[in-house]
């Protein structure tokens, strides 16, 4: 893909600036454009990191800057099509979360923090999810599995792998 | 005294218990006429602050004291941003309500708005809550067309707009000057105070940030009255100069290893062990508590010898624990390795130090690296005393830092090293049996590991 063609498209760009009288500065809807644009492309590629900027009024590096703190926002490739944060704080652990983690790192045969080659699920621990109720618990995009399993993670992967939508 | 009545999760688990018609039906935005129609912005910050209602986010700040402190007669604007930011391990309360009750959250928030001259709330949600902050968003489109907000809110002439605003997955957005950073559109690294938020806050004008459980506090002071509020928790010790007691309902958290995890609405001040007990149905497979964090990972744990301390502002420091915090416990039984917790609490903090304090990025960073390195089996009982070192030099107490998260890296190290140093010793002793009692230097890592890559 050539970096000079345009990233963002019209629509995106509209939603943006739809977010502009919202905050008194510009500054303020760096997060916002950054998490629309991750949302609509699976990442952040550098391209659209300078063409944010240019909307915004601001220096690529003053978007780059608060992008890289929040290591929340991929750069290099988008991320897998399930995105599945596995907890492996306190709570979570304590009711093995994390043999739950390895476990499904293996069944994906990645390690946790790696997207499958095939691009359909990217793995990451996470630090707390807020879940410690339903411990051991995990997000997928945007839905909550609570009270993990070995019989329900396998459940979860037969479901992504034969391309079942994933509840929401 | 009286049967506790929950008001807080009173709606938890009604059918579509989220939407303005139920909260309506259930007395919602009853407090927001009366005082709207009978109150001033002044009444209400008088009633909250005799309320004696502290902060519910972890510090206990004394929430009308903090309002008070904004500029008086400021032309404006003035911000209000409600910390939705719930990201302390253990924690998970703040997630519930803004699930199941998110127009009581945002009632709260307009009452607080109205009390303090806030124009305009920014209601940032941690990235990691994606029901709460749909449900939050459509809170805030209904009250919109029902003229809850917007202009001339009720016929009364007081304006508000709110927008929810989505955190990206940081730990230190939970502080507030972090918080108010991040809205800003920059990374999140606390400010140095003074200036606090009520003097140069959002955008540099006037800002409040109050916590998700606090807001909802003010919907029910409102409603209900200022005795009503402080006919439940512990009374002020009028033996301790300015002491304003731990007054009002409280929810809490429970996980770990209990029967019933889940959330709890209860006075303030219940003892710990009657929470785990009555309301958690006790320690599962039968077994006992070893340990107990007593509000979010920061405030450090009491062992099973203390459980009988009172879960107010003030018991869990009485065991050497940095407060109440969020007083979502974390329950973990007899059989479980205090090294594991040590291990789990100094990974997640040297994960999440936003890096600006040399103190924490570094101390966190080390605490990590040695734990790494007893975990491999080279582990030396010297490195007790050197990870307490750390604990005791970072954060605001020893002054080494700008905010207090580095404080609550250093509580779960001195708390279980202080606590249990004997079942880390031996930890120690067996899997060094060689080496445990060397005080030399340990040579640096040769084989790469997750802290030294980290």
């Amino acid at each position: 893909m050539s970096t000079r063609e345009p990233v963002l498209s019209d629509e995106l760009r509209a939603a943006i600036t739809a977010l502009f009288p919202r905050y008194p500065t510009r500054q303020s809807v760096v997060l916002p454009a950054l998490h629309a644009v991750n949302e609509r492309l699976g990442y952040v590629p550098p391209q659209a990191v300078v063409e944010i900027a240019d909307l915004l009024g601001l220096a690529p590096a003053q978007v780059q800057d608060t992008l890289s703190f929040y290591e929340f926002f991929p750069q290099d490739r988008p991320a897998g099509r399930f995105r599945v944060w596995m907890c492996r704080s306190i709570s979570c652990s304590a009711r093995e979360g994390e043999s739950l983690l390895e476990y499904l790192a293996g069944r994906l045969g990645i390690r946790p923090g790696e997207t499958t080659p095939d691009g359909l699920v990217t793995l990451r621990p996470a630090e707390c999810l807020g879940a410690c109720e339903l411990a051991p618990a995990m997000l997928v995009n945007e839905t909550l599995y609570a009270d993990l399993t070995r019989e329900k993670i396998d459940e979860f992967l037969r479901k992504v792998q034969s391309g079942q939508k994933i509840a929401n | 005294m009286a049967a506790f009545e929950p008001v807080l999760s009173a709606n938890f688990g009604k059918p579509e218990s989220h939407t303005l018609a139920v909260y309506q039906a259930a007395g919602g935005y009853r407090a927001l006429g009366k005082a709207l129609r009978q109150l001033s912005p002044a009444d209400v910050q008088g009633m909250v602050r005799t309320s004696g209602l502290r902060g519910r986010g972890g510090a206990g700040f004394p929430t009308g004291v903090k309002w008070s402190f904004l500029p008086k007669d400021h032309p404006g604007p003035i911000y209000f941003c409600l910390n939705g930011d719930e990201s302390e391990p253990g924690t998970f309360v703040n997630r519930l309500q803004m699930e199941n009750d998110p127009h009581q959250v945002l009632e709260g928030t307009i009452l607080s708005c109205y009390a303090t001259r806030a124009s305009t709330a920014y209601l940032y949600v941690r990235y990691e809550y994606p029901l709460a902050r749909r449900r939050m968003q459509a809170a805030v489109d209904e009250a919109y067309a029902a003229g809850y907000l917007g202009k001339n809110i009720l016929g009364s002439g007081f304006a508000l707009d709110a927008y929810v605003h989505c955190g990206a997955g940081a730990y230190v957005c939970g502080e507030e000057t972090g918080l108010l950073e991040s809205l800003e559109g920059r990374r999140a690294w606390p400010r140095i105070k003074p200036p606090f938020p009520a003097v140069q806050g959002l955008f540099r004008k006037p800002t409040v940030v109050n916590n998700v459980e606090t807001a909802a506090c003010v919907v029910h002071i409102v409603d209900r009255g200022v005795e009503w509020f402080r006919s439940m928790g512990v009374p002020p010790d009028p033996k301790v100069l300015g002491d304003v007691g731990s007054l009002g309902p409280k929810l809490y958290g429970l996980s770990g290893h209990v029967n019933r995890p889940g959330c709890y609405e209860g006075p303030l001040g219940l003892p710990c062990r009657q929470v785990i007990e009555e309301m958690g149905g006790g320690v599962w497979k039968d077994r006992r508590a070893k340990a107990v964090v007593p509000g979010g990972l920061s405030t450090g744990v009491l062992s099973a010898a203390e459980l009988d301390l009172p879960l107010d502002f003030v018991g869990p420091t009485r065991a050497g624990c940095l407060g109440l915090g969020t007083a979502c416990l974390v329950v973990l039984d007899e059989t479980y390795p205090m090294f594991d917790f040590l291990y789990n609490s100094c990974r997640f903090f040297a994960e999440e130090s936003c890096g600006q304090c040399t103190p924490c990025r570094e101390g966190t960073h080390w605490s990590m690296m040695i734990l790494e390195r007893i975990k491999a089996g080279r582990g030396r009982l010297v490195d007790l005393d050197l990870l307490l070192e750390i604990g005791d030099q970072i954060g605001i107490t020893p002054g080494t830092t700008i905010c207090g998260l580095a404080d609550g890296a250093a509580w779960p190290i001195k708390t279980t090293i202080r606590k249990f140093r004997g079942e880390l010793e031996e930890y120690i002793r067996r899997t060094n049996p060689q080496g445990h009692l060397a005080t030399e230097p340990v040579p640096a890592c040769v084989e790469p590991c997750e802290a030294a890559s980290g």
